[in-house]
């Protein structure tokens, strides 16, 4: 794994945060010390802005050519002020003095009465930055991001006859942030996302399927190009279509799943991830709340929520709230040891944040999110793992995953997967989906490779409507049991 | 609400707005040009163990223009419906359509077929509530809940009442608006026994505050549907029938819609491709379109090509009888646009209805399914397999809840098996159903 870069304070996002969200209607950084001042109104003991702007591209190629394109501006500031566990909370998508100071007063309405607070000077503190703060969509030209589509549309095209229809699209995501809080946070940071995808339909002999592939991170576009994001993700869509061409119906039961590298981790993200954010563990709603300390999965297992990956899609240097980006160990040898906070949930469970507070946009609250989740490498040769399975599932490919926080039930849906025929990988089967329990799930794992890997960059979970880019990652894992929604019972 | 809103004054200044970038595209060059433009103002309110929990005033913004120069296309957007921001758009999309390939079915829709009349449709029914009455609302709907017996922790109640205004244009002169409002109040409650939480909700969302359901009513339904997901099974592997509650039945129609949807067909991307005529579901099941239902949750005189919406029939008579087009999908498989721009509109299916007694009884022994969970289906070959939480069925009668099992077959397969449909019809959606029973699917449980 990379290791991060650590570099001192970024005052270079600090600076261009403030030419870009704040020059451009003639304020500095002293209107937010006004309109902080507006939102901590009687009785508020906490309030934070929020300024955002972002810069979206897309591109997408169909039938050969590079049909639609488009572009979207958004920007804004969202204010919050607390009482306690109460939140205030309100934006407007201009940032001006008056917009400050109104969407300051409005969130400050959760409080009525009570003593009015100062906000505390802001405290210098250092920040390492987890990527580039470079515009990501800059880095090509419009005529290079055409024809990396384009190459990606021939390659897919030329690798078999059975390929009829190739789908290709290129994004790029710009940020600027710039947060203030009550409690002496000034912080900034500049984050770059881009991402390259895939997608074909292979017909042969009447059978149609899909097959996609893609990825990409916090770096310029021109780093995908260099990377040969066209070719790699080309070939790997259409091995995956021809693969499922040949899928037979998948066996419907409880049987031994083993779990290939890297995207598969969506397991953890859905099994574990979701029931150790803070506010569900502060509700007591998590099947795992009060269970810190406890085992909560198999001796050898152990995960982590790390932020601190280099340009990762999942890294932040510093999170929606102005806390640095950190490496938070939840899972460590089977045993519950942390959950993942934002400022209020860690505040109000007697913890410290972790950098953890996310937000889809200024106009979103934030709460306890994922950044990048993955299970730390064990020892197990990925080839001893196939072999230990008499009877059961290679999933390689996951189409997405959900989870039922309270009752502990998860599910996942793969969308490529084999049977193991004793201790051997034979026939594709068909996409199913995976059911279990976390906690009773995380017990099932009985061995773990040395072949940790990430997933390529792909992931969006969604919580409450709200939708941020993640990371997972795993080695390949053998779960002893876990139940597979085929149709074959 | 503290904020006020006033819907003509922001109606107006979109459409000047619209009208302004449709000018400015024409002037720089554009042959032709669309523009869609919304505000919706709201505010949200949640509670949870009789505390308020947070207040949210929100209001949206936004603007989207595509420009069309010979056969090439360039789209931007922005949240801001700002002269300066509009401007910029406008100016964007035109720098991308000298980037973007010739594309013969690129345009707008036929002029001839812009909606000509605009009829209210009863869907614009503002709340003036106070940010202190949305709170007590929803203190009222959690305390219902929690006080049924049983109840021993919440994750809260909450109040959204919103309203907007939305306006698209294009450069045929057509230029059409629509105002509408939505409320809702939900519920989530959780419950404990020996064997760990469970958890549920219930739900009303209207366009008219006044068809709101009370807050005991949906407190206290809330506590009862979370009550009875206690001491849960696993259900045996095996093929059974299953009968879908009409929440998970809507979901089964959009299933079938996305794989008429226009999109998905001509990238080849559905189970449904070249399908028109053929039967799909029993004889006597007809499922149709209502886009001007008044009062209903999608109504709308116009689509998002501003092509004017009809009364589409989509399954007749069992038959596949039309696909759902836009005219950019219609032209791309050399058919007609059917209005549908955006999507189906208020879906309502035409069949003998039956209670949901008589289908417990009919499927004798089986799964109720009243929670579906995942992605587990593939719109490209219709195979489906989701997990799933519900009761078990004996002797058409429901015996005890089950969870962590999946279900799994195939659209195609499911759609030909279905049984029976219910007369409990759920009417808080776009699409309105009641359940569905389907023969012969997977179980895979203990």
């Amino acid at each position: 794994m990379n290791q991060p870069t650590s570099v001192p304070v970024a005052d270079r996002a600090l600076d261009t945060a403030v030419a870009t969200l704040l020059a451009p209607t003639g304020l500095g950084l002293d209107a937010l010390e006004s309109g902080l001042g507006q939102a901590l109104g009687a009785g508020i003991d906490f309030a934070d802005l929020y300024l955002q702007r972002s810069w979206h591209e897309s591109w997408v190629l169909e039938d050969g050519e590079v049909k639609e394109a488009g572009y979207n501006i958004d920007g804004g500031v969202g204010v919050r002020a607390m009482a306690g566990e109460k939140t205030g909370f309100a934006y407007s998508n201009q940032i001006t003095a008056e917009a400050l100071a109104e969407t300051g007063s409005t969130a400050s309405g959760i409080a009525r009465s009570g003593a009015r607070l100062s906000p505390q000077a802001v405290a210098a503190r250092p920040q390492s930055t987890r990527y580039g703060a470079e515009d990501p969509l800059s880095g090509l030209s419009a005529e290079e991001k055409i024809a990396l589509l384009k190459e990606a549309d021939r390659i897919a095209r030329a690798a078999d006859p059975a390929v009829s229809q190739v789908s290709a699209s290129l994004t790029g995501l710009y940020e600027v942030v710039l947060v203030r809080a009550s409690d002496g946070t000034l912080a900034a940071d500049l984050r770059p996302l881009v991402r390259f995808n895939v997608s074909v339909i292979a017909i042969r002999n009447g059978r149609r399927e899909r097959g996609s592939a893609g990825g990409g991170g916090r770096y310029s576009m021109a780093r995908l190009r260099d990377e040969g994001v066209a070719e790699r993700y080309a070939k790997e869509a259409v091995r995956q279509a021809l693969v499922n061409l040949e899928a037979v119906d998948a066996p419907a039961g409880q049987l031994p799943v083993v779990l290939g590298p890297g995207w598969p981790g969506i397991l953890l993200h859905e099994a574990v991830g979701h029931g150790l954010e803070g506010d569900f563990n502060r509700k007591g709603s998590s099947a795992f709340a009060g269970r810190l300390g406890q085992r909560v999965a198999a001796p050898g297992v152990t995960v982590v929520d790390d932020a601190t990956l280099a340009d990762r899609r999942g890294s932040l240097s510093i999170d929606d709230e102005g806390t640095p980006g950190q490496y938070t160990p939840l899972i460590e040898d089977g045993i519950l040891t942390g959950y993942m906070q934002d400022k209020l949930n860690a505040r109000l469970m007697g913890m410290a944040p972790t950098g953890n507070a996310r937000r889809e946009s200024y106009a979103h609250m934030p709460m306890p999110r994922m950044t990048n989740t993955y299970m730390l490498a064990g020892q197990d040769d990925p080839a001893d793992i196939l072999r230990s399975v008499k009877r059961g599932i290679y999933a390689v490919s996951f189409g997405g995953g959900q989870v039922d926080i309270t009752s502990g039930k998860f599910v996942f849906s793969a969308s490529e997967a084999y049977l193991i025929e004793d201790g051997r990988i034979t026939a594709p089967v068909k996409g199913a989906t995976l059911i279990g329990n976390g906690p009773e799930a995380m017990g099932r794992v009985s061995m773990i490779g040395h072949d940790l890997e990430l997933d390529t960059g792909v992931g969006v979970c969604g919580k409450e409507g709200q939708g941020v880019p993640v990371g997972v990652g795993q080695p390949t894992l053998k779960l002893d049991e876990l139940t597979v929604g085929g149709t074959q019972s | 609400m503290t904020q006020a809103f006033d819907a003509a004054a922001q109606q107006a200044l979109l459409e000047s707005r619209v009208a302004a970038a449709l000018a400015q595209a024409k002037t720089l060059g554009a042959d032709a040009c669309e523009v869609g433009a919304s505000v919706d103002q709201g505010i949200g309110v949640s509670v949870r163990l009789g505390e308020v929990e947070s207040v949210e005033l929100s209001r949206d913004q936004g603007f989207a223009v595509t420009v069309y120069v010979g056969s090439r296309k360039g789209s931007a957007s922005s949240s801001d419906t700002g002269e300066a921001s509009v401007s910029a758009a406008v100016e964007k999309a035109l720098a991308i359509a000298r980037h973007t390939g010739e594309d013969p079915a690129a345009g707008l829709a036929p002029a001839e077929l812009m909606a000509r009349e605009l009829p209210d449709l009863d869907v614009h029914h503002p709340w003036a509530l106070s940010t202190d009455a949305a709170i007590d609302l929803a203190l009222a709907c959690e305390a219902a809940g929690r006080g049924v017996e049983g109840i021993g922790n919440s994750d809260g109640a909450s109040l959204s009442s919103g309203e907007g205004v939305r306006v698209y244009g294009n450069s045929h002169g057509f230029l059409g608006s629509q105002r509408g409002s939505r409320h809702s109040l939900s519920c989530m409650l959780i419950a404990e026994d020996a064997q760990g939480m469970q958890r549920d909700y219930d739900y009303s969302s209207v366009r008219d505050p006044r068809l709101l359901r009370s807050p005991e009513d949906v407190g206290a339904s809330a506590a009862e549907r979370t009550l009875r997901r206690l001491g849960a099974r696993r259900p045996a592997t095996g093929r059974f029938p299953v009968l879908f509650d009409p929440t998970q039945a809507a979901g089964l129609v959009g299933h079938f819609l996305g794989a008429i949807a226009g999109g998905a067909l001509y990238r080849q991307a559905s189970f449904l491709c070249d399908r028109l005529g053929e039967p799909l579901f029993p004889e006597w099941f007809t499922l149709v379109e209502r886009p001007l239902e008044r009062g209903a949750m999608a109504s709308a005189p116009f689509d998002n090509d501003g092509v004017y919406t009809r009364d589409n029939t989509f399954i007749e008579g069992g038959r596949l009888a039309s696909y759902m087009l836009s005219a950019y999908s219609a032209r791309r498989l050399g058919m007609e646009t059917t209005g549908n721009a955006g999507g189906a509109r208020n879906v309502r299916l035409q069949a003998p209805l039956a209670s949901r007694e008589a289908l417990l009884q009919r499927m004798g022994r089986g799964v109720l399914v009243t929670e579906l969970m995942g992605q587990g289906v593939n719109g490209v070959t219709g195979d489906y397999s989701r997990g799933a939480a519900g009761f078990w069925v004996e002797n058409g009668e429901i015996q005890y809840p089950v969870e962590e099992f999946t279900i799994a077959g195939n659209l195609g397969q499911m759609f030909a098996n279905l049984a029976g449909v219910g007369a409990d019809i759920d009417t808080r959606g776009s699409i309105h159903t009641g359940s569905w029973l389907i023969d012969d699917m997977t179980i895979a449980g203990s």
